[in-house]
């Protein structure tokens, strides 16, 4: 007997990848990060707080998050039926839908803004109608709105699919023959067993909102405090060269943004412990 | 409950998986399905569950026509091989399911539903499992589990697809009679499916023996064993000798040589010839009806195992005895075998 035996691992290699792990993070992630906060020191206390309740900063940074919280809302929903369809149904052109899910996935965010906007514009093809009724969505934070949905989308499709696909028919068959009805199967069976996957893709699709950019200032109007998100307050101070200013709203948004995926995180984990993989 | 299948037919595409079945089934029964894989046990199970839908044939449950109804509406228990739990839900919720899930109208109260589904799970001995999740369980009492969750709704009748198919042999044993005495106890009518002629002799009633879409043969377990009506069932249960033999003139021919044994009633034509190992007498040469020299012997616990090689047609067909430790045989010995009993089978059936 060798005393090596006893240090022996059956997955080789932790060290190694652990290492590069935290080298790699600290490196892309992490440092920039430590950037970012570093500039904001440069303000004093007062200043900081001076910057972030200005009027135009909590406007920015409410129409930020609760657009986005209300896109991923709508992605939720229509994601997971989308999902459903996809999945559950064998019909013409179900590949083709397939991968339509994905293009705001692929499309530069420039050419989504552009399209919403040429689309929603007061003589475009649904514009022109929705203005008759009077509801004005291109210049407004319905617009804003309206590219969240389109960008976050795919984040909801593509995590609850694998999901619903493995779910085994036959708990359905199980509830059928205990006597539940088909709302009954769906609501306390299936989407409880979808529930950690629904989470996390909720989590991407308002992440992926909150940080838009290149979309939203295409639709959005931008008028400050009504349609002006964060992220283009950042552009807007750092190209009047007030970099501190730039980087104390950033410093929120990151905050803010960490502290609702964490939340998110935390239920999707207690989730996860009542449905675990057998 | 009684159950009456008449004329069953089910096609998946091209392939027929049952080719029009009929079986009555007795109130109280506990009846076994028992088949190869592919013989349709599965499917003929799950269509009386009303989970599949034949394309032709009746299914009466107490000769009203279970056929218009769904699967929730025929108050029938289900177990799955696999168990089908509710992961997200504890084993209470899980037994309780069936329960809660019932129209307003008719649903037990929160203090009921708690009586009930505390009996459930006594009598099936896992009442303190009851906070646990599913994930959390052995096989065994995932089994037990989902067998509970199956009672809570009163069922009629009791189907079990191979339920326990996934459990290793001790489980499996244990599971068994544990399930044959809660039959005695609820005396539910019950159809259960296995592969494993051991669990459908020991378990059941009566054995359905099914190959490719047909019933082979129906009758108790001693029945199907002593006297099995096809080759196949013979085959099938039990460990038998099997020669190829021809019928001529109202003879046993083997490789041409007359034996001296009755070919009841099979046709003229190459036949088959079973003997159940236990019923094949082994003596010194001439003792018997068939002569074959001894290839190998080998010591087999209280018995020892001899190839035994017969002259043939084509070449020389081999066939494994058994006979007492006692006994002396050696590789070349010449034997003379006489069957106790035996049954022949023309080989187109």
């Amino acid at each position: 007997m060798s005393g090596v035996t006893g240090r022996r691992r059956t997955l080789p290699g932790f060290g190694l990848t652990m290492g590069l792990t935290l080298t790699w993070l600290s490196l892309i992630v992490l440092l920039p990060l430590a950037g970012l906060f570093l500039k904001t020191f440069e303000l004093s206390l007062a200043q900081f707080f001076e910057i972030v309740t200005s009027r135009r900063t909590l406007n920015a940074l409410k129409i930020s998050f609760g657009l986005a919280f209300l896109a991923a809302l709508v992605n939720l929903v229509m994601g997971t039926i989308v999902v459903w369809a996809l999945v559950r149904y064998r019909f013409p052109g179900r590949r083709l839908f397939d991968a339509v899910v994905d293009i705001p996935f692929a499309l530069p965010t420039a050419v989504a803004g552009v399209a919403l906007t040429a689309l929603f514009a007061q003589k475009g093809w649904l514009g022109a109608p929705l203005a008759e009724l009077g509801i004005k969505v291109a210049f407004t934070p319905i617009g804003i709105f309206i590219a969240m949905v389109f960008i976050g989308i795919p984040f909801v499709v593509r995590t609850v699919q694998p999901v619903l696909i493995d779910l085994d028919p036959e708990i359905e068959e199980a509830a059928a023959s205990l006597g539940a009805s088909r709302w009954n199967t769906v609501t306390r069976v299936i989407l409880p067993s979808l529930t950690p996957a629904l989470l996390t893709g909720f989590a991407l699709a308002f992440a992926r909102a909150v940080g838009e950019y290149g979309s939203v200032i295409f639709i959005a109007g931008n008028l400050p405090n009504v349609s002006e998100i964060a992220p283009l307050l950042i552009v807007i101070r750092l190209s009047e060269f007030r970099y501190a200013d730039a980087t104390a709203i950033a410093v929120v948004m990151l905050v803010v943004a960490f502290l609702i995926i964490f939340l998110i995180n935390r239920v999707q984990r207690w989730a996860q412990t009542r449905v675990p993989a057998f | 409950m009684t159950i009456e299948v008449r004329n069953i037919v089910k096609k998946f595409g091209s392939f027929t998986a049952l080719d029009s079945v009929d079986l009555k089934v007795g109130k109280g029964e506990l009846l076994a399905l028992l088949g190869p894989s592919g013989s349709g046990k599965t499917t003929l199970l799950r269509i009386i569950a009303g989970l599949d839908w034949p394309d032709g044939g009746e299914v009466r449950f107490d000769g009203e026509n279970a056929l218009a109804r769904g699967a929730g509406e025929r108050h029938v228990g289900f177990v799955f091989q696999h168990y089908a739990l509710f992961r997200h839900m504890n084993v209470f919720e899980n037994v309780a399911f069936g329960l809660r899930v019932q129209p307003r109208a008719v649903r037990l109260n929160e203090t009921a539903i708690k009586k009930r589904v505390n009996e459930l799970l006594d009598l099936v001995q896992l009442a303190w499992l009851s906070d646990r999740y599913p994930s959390q369980l052995s096989g065994g009492q995932r089994q037990r589990i989902a067998l509970a969750r199956a009672l809570a709704i009163e069922p009629r009748i009791l189907l079990l697809d191979e339920p326990f198919g996934a459990l290793d042999a001790k489980v499996r044993k244990e599971l068994r009679r544990w399930l044959r005495s809660l039959h005695d106890e609820i005396h539910v009518t019950s159809i259960f499916v296995t592969h494993d002629q051991e669990e459908a002799l020991e378990v059941a009633n009566r054995v359905v023996v099914m190959d490719k879409g047909r019933i082979e043969q129906i009758g108790t377990p001693g029945e199907v064993y002593d006297n099995p009506a096809t080759a196949f069932v013979h085959g099938f249960i039990g460990e038998s000798i099997v020669l190829p033999v021809d019928v001529r003139d109202g003879r046993v021919e083997l490789g041409g040589k007359p034996l001296n044994l009755e070919p009841q009633g099979a046709g003229a034509g190459p036949s088959r010839l079973f003997v159940r190992r236990h019923d094949m007498q082994v003596g010194p040469a001439g003792s018997g009806v068939i002569e074959g020299a001894v290839r190998r012997v080998r010591a087999f616990g209280p018995i020892q195992r001899a190839d035994v090689a017969l002259p043939g047609g084509e070449g020389e067909t081999l066939i494994e005895i058994d006979t007492p430790r006692d006994r002396e045989l050696n590789p070349g010995d010449l034997v003379g075998l006489q069957p106790r009993r035996y049954r022949i089978f023309s080989a187109s059936t």
